[in-house]
């Protein structure tokens, strides 16, 4: 299981909570490899904030640059995504059980006719 | 952040909920990930009163998380800080998160909302427009080994 640092799970997330970023990501995903004017052709945005987006998730882990003759070539690097995706797993399973749990207990009070208690 | 986001729609009324959320006795009926019970729970519920859960998990391991009341608006919101405080997620350690639920009349029932943050205040907040895990779960799906 990856075990990433906390700032590393922070900064993994943190790169993750900006639409560009994402869709970067997500292109890269499906691509495998790109140069960064590629990269940049399908972004609403400008060169300068793609490298800076581009720095950010250089930082967090999430990509590679390669320098091959006169271009970079960017690729995606998993293993900050699944210590995120791990993250999020062990509480989504965590709290699902619980609310489930919640639910009937709610509903089952409600059905006695019990009083909900003072709040 | 969005981090882990789960809805539940629940027949039953908003104040029978939050009740559930709000006292020690209510919080130990329901918290925890398994089949198991709660071992003992405590609440000082107002607010930056501590909080305070001890609970089994199916493989036998006891996990202890703690923290604190930050908001507490009856029947419609609560907020707390959540810290492993033994066993849990062992890279964790220390690290401080933030649970809110959301309670709203639904009908004649109830909408309930949790959100458990992964990160703290100036990114969450900046990333409130969510939509990222979508994102992470298609990222992720190629690489599961």
């Amino acid at each position: 299981m990856a075990n990433l640092s906390e700032s590393g799970l922070d900064r993994a997330f943190a790169a993750l909570s900006e639409p560009s970023r994402r869709a970067m990501l997500l292109r890269l995903e499906r691509e495998r490899e790109l140069t960064i004017s590629e990269l940049a052709r399908h972004l609403p945005i400008k060169l300068p904030t793609v490298l800076k987006h581009l720095n950010m998730l250089s930082e967090a882990g999430l990509v590679r640059r390669e320098k091959r003759g006169r271009t970079v070539k960017v690729s995606l690097t998993p293993e900050p995504l699944r210590a995120a995706a791990d993250w999020l797993a062990r509480y989504e399973h965590f709290w699902t059980s619980s609310l489930d749990r919640l639910v009937e207990i709610a509903e089952g009070r409600e059905e006695a006719g019990r009083p909900p208690g003072k709040t | 952040m969005k981090g882990v986001t789960l809805v539940r729609h629940i027949k039953a009324r908003p104040s029978t909920v939050f009740d559930l959320l709000s006292t020690a006795e209510g919080l130990t009926s329901w918290w925890g990930p398994d089949d198991f019970p709660v071992i003992a729970a405590a609440a000082d519920v107002r607010v930056g009163g501590r909080f305070r859960v001890r609970f089994r998990t199916i493989d036998g391991a006891e996990h202890i998380c703690v923290g604190e009341f930050l908001e507490i608006v009856p029947p419609v919101r609560l907020v707390m800080s959540w810290r492993w405080f033994d066993g849990g997620v062992p890279e964790e350690k220390g690290r401080t998160s933030r649970v809110k639920f959301h309670v709203r009349p639904d009908g004649a029932g109830t909408e309930l909302t949790l959100i458990h943050a992964g990160l703290c205040d100036a990114d969450s907040e900046r990333s409130h427009e969510g939509g990222w895990t979508g994102a992470l779960d298609k990222l992720c799906r190629g690489w599961t080994a």
